[in-house]
């Protein structure tokens, strides 16, 4: 069964020049429950603007995003963002972490807008990553690769059926991103979420069995700059 | 009830990290507040203190002129005497069959700037007085009408250090200047318990005193009259500042304002008391209109503090909310968090006003005390008392939908930095 269904996902943006430029062409991607798909994309080639549609944080210009059956692209925003709280899990780059809040507080914020808060349930998770012992510790105390586990801890939080990582290993040292790649397998596997990850780290995209090249699946042209 | 948590989660966090502008903002609300209810607070219970206060009289009769003057100089021992009335006519009112109870009164001298009254022993209410004149309540007795003795209000007392066996001169004029002291010395031989009214800064004296001291002199015939010791003072010759009046019934007193006010010439009578100060408070009415615009206006101040103070930071945390947004957070949720957050420092700071307020109304209080003698009741309950804070906390809700609405506009995508 599918957890992820897109059907002709078209994104533009203005242009200078006037008009507009198609950064997200995809006219059909799909991920089956449990599996563990990563996308091979260079900076600018539009991973994240992708995975915000996917994620309902980007509204589609044409085309359908289906989670579980439901498409995303059709709900109205709040449905949308009740839609993503229950069902998908996001680890970025940069992790986004709350700053003013524990390790502990960013997990259950994490769940607050799905299952709902659940303490126990939060310090498991952060127990699993490897910090049950730092649950009360701010992100500015934490290291880099440790601050690298609470996201993940986070985007795990609601039990998601689908997990979305984008370059989650781009701040890490090659020791790091290893362990940190082998721990979000890990615990893909064991919650039995799928995994929709880009990167462009030839080491990452080797811990997979199935690598799709975004240049591949994405007709638009990608153009230079960040999306 | 996720969702309280998640409030109480984001504006707890956030009052933390810009704790020093939270509590500078609440300050400045703690002080609207506390302002707002000292207005109110000192007016009404000024007004009530100074017209419904307990006087122990119905009435004042007096040198024709203003009742206002009247009142304030014989009852709250403020004003000036607007002049005096002939012995004969305390005589007449004390013998109309309306009248229960009728005091002389003779004022115009000060001790240490404590108004002196001469009166009879009629002054002290009978409840108050015990056997051999001994003072019920308080200590000491009544003065003996034939000698030079006092009897003093708690407050002078206690102020000046004064008791029962003291020995005080008097000061002509009500203003006390230390070169227009009396030779004659009057012993204490009474202190008053406190009434919690003007009368406990007031020293009794024997109105015969009055007339007998040294370098007064008397004009109830039209013509100067110096009281000589080995001398009965003619009753013709003598003349009171004011008589205060008990009447029988109520009702009775239109009936002698009619006589006296209206028909008579010579008198005025101010009745009833509490309904001559309300005429003071109606006209003084537009300073307290004044101050209520001002505190009103320090509120609306105190509340644009706040809109400023969270607006400033809302641009740094726009990711914070970009990050609840894709955590699955709604644009409702964030934009409760900064009305929720909005509303709590104002509420902090209408909490803290009460203290404030305490503060304020302690220092005023002790002021009305020590100039007038009225005892404000700082504690009484009053519903501005929880109308204001929550008042308060309304406007600072209400402040805080400007940085709510920018808050709830926060785009997601543009705030998750960095794109790859």
């Amino acid at each position: 069964m599918a957890v992820l269904e897109i059907e002709g996902l078209v994104k533009t943006y203005a242009v200078p020049q006037g008009g507009r430029e198609a950064v997200i062409d995809v006219p059909s991607f799909r991920i089956d429950e449990g599996e563990l798909v990563a996308l091979r994309g260079e900076s600018g080639s539009g991973k994240t603007t992708l995975l915000h549609l996917v994620a309902g944080i980007l509204a589609p210009d044409a085309g359908r995003v289906l989670i579980d059956g439901d498409d995303m692209a059709a709900l109205p925003e709040a449905a949308r963002d009740g839609l993503r709280a229950r069902t998908i899990g996001y680890v970025f780059q940069t992790f986004n972490l709350l700053q003013g809040y524990t390790a502990l507080e960013n997990v259950e914020l994490g769940m607050a807008f799905g299952r709902g808060i659940d303490g126990a349930a939060a310090r498991v998770l952060l127990d699993r990553v490897g910090l049950g012992d730092r649950v009360d510790y701010r992100p500015a105390q934490l290291s880099v690769g440790q601050q690298q586990r609470v996201a993940l801890a986070r985007a795990l939080a609601n039990r998601p059926r689908l997990v979305l990582a984008d370059e989650p290993t781009g701040n890490l040292d090659p020791v790091r991103a290893r362990e940190a790649i082998e721990l979000l397998l890990e615990v893909c596997k064991e919650t039995g979420a799928a995994l929709l990850l880009v990167s462009h780290d030839p080491a990452v995209l080797a811990r997979f069995a199935k690598v799709h090249d975004l240049a591949a699946i994405n007709r638009a042209r990608a153009t230079a700059g960040q999306r | 009830m996720s969702s309280l948590r998640v409030l109480r989660l984001v504006v707890a966090r956030s009052l933390r990290q810009h704790a020093l502008s939270t509590l500078v903002t609440a300050f400045s609300v703690a002080l609207a507040t506390g302002l707002v209810l000292s207005v109110y607070a000192i007016e009404a219970q000024a007004r009530a203190a100074f017209t419904a206060g307990p006087t122990g009289y119905d009435a004042v009769l007096g040198a024709r002129g203003s009742q206002l003057q009247l009142v304030l100089n014989t009852v709250f021992h403020l004003e000036t005497s607007p002049g005096n009335i002939p012995w004969s006519l305390y005589e007449t009112v004390k013998k109309d069959s309306r009248v229960a109870l009728a005091v002389p009164y003779a004022v115009g001298d000060n001790y240490k700037g404590f108004r002196i009254v001469g009166t009879t022993t009629d002054a002290f209410p009978k409840e108050d007085v015990g056997a051999n004149g001994r003072l019920a309540a308080g200590a000491g007795r009544v003065f003996d009408p034939a000698c030079r003795e006092a009897v003093l209000g708690s407050f002078v007392a206690a102020r000046e250090g004064l008791s029962v066996g003291s020995k005080i001169h008097p000061y002509h004029d009500i203003v006390y200047d230390e070169r227009q002291r009396h030779e004659d010395e009057y012993v204490v031989v009474g202190v008053r318990a406190p009434t919690n009214t003007p009368s406990d800064r007031v020293v009794w004296i024997p109105i015969e005193g009055i007339y007998r001291m040294k370098g007064h002199g008397l004009r109830g015939t039209g013509e100067m009259y110096v009281a000589k010791e080995t001398e009965e003072i003619p009753d013709a010759a003598k003349e009171v500042s004011a008589v205060m009046l008990k009447l029988k019934s109520p009702g009775m007193g239109m009936q002698l304002q009619q006589t006296i006010n209206t028909q008579g010439k010579v008198a005025t009578l101010a009745w009833p008391i509490g309904a001559v100060m309300a005429e003071l408070f109606d006209k003084l009415g537009w300073i307290y209109k004044v101050l209520t615009l001002i505190a009103n206006l320090v509120c609306v101040v105190a509340a644009a503090s706040i809109l400023a103070s969270i607006y400033n930071t809302i641009s740094e945390r726009r990711r914070e909310f970009a990050i609840l947004r894709a955590l699955g957070a709604r644009r409702s949720t964030v934009f409760a968090a900064i009305v929720t957050e909005s509303a709590t420092i104002s509420a902090i700071g209408a909490v803290a006003g009460l203290a404030v307020y305490v503060a304020v109304m302690l220092g005023a209080a002790a002021v009305v005390r020590s100039e007038t003698g009225v005892v404000l009741e700082i504690f009484k309950f009053h519903s501005v008392i929880v109308a204001a804070p929550l008042g308060m906390t309304a406007l600072g809700a209400l402040c805080g939908l400007v940085p709510a609405f920018k808050a709830y506009r926060t785009d997601v995508a543009t705030h998750l930095a960095p794109s790859s």
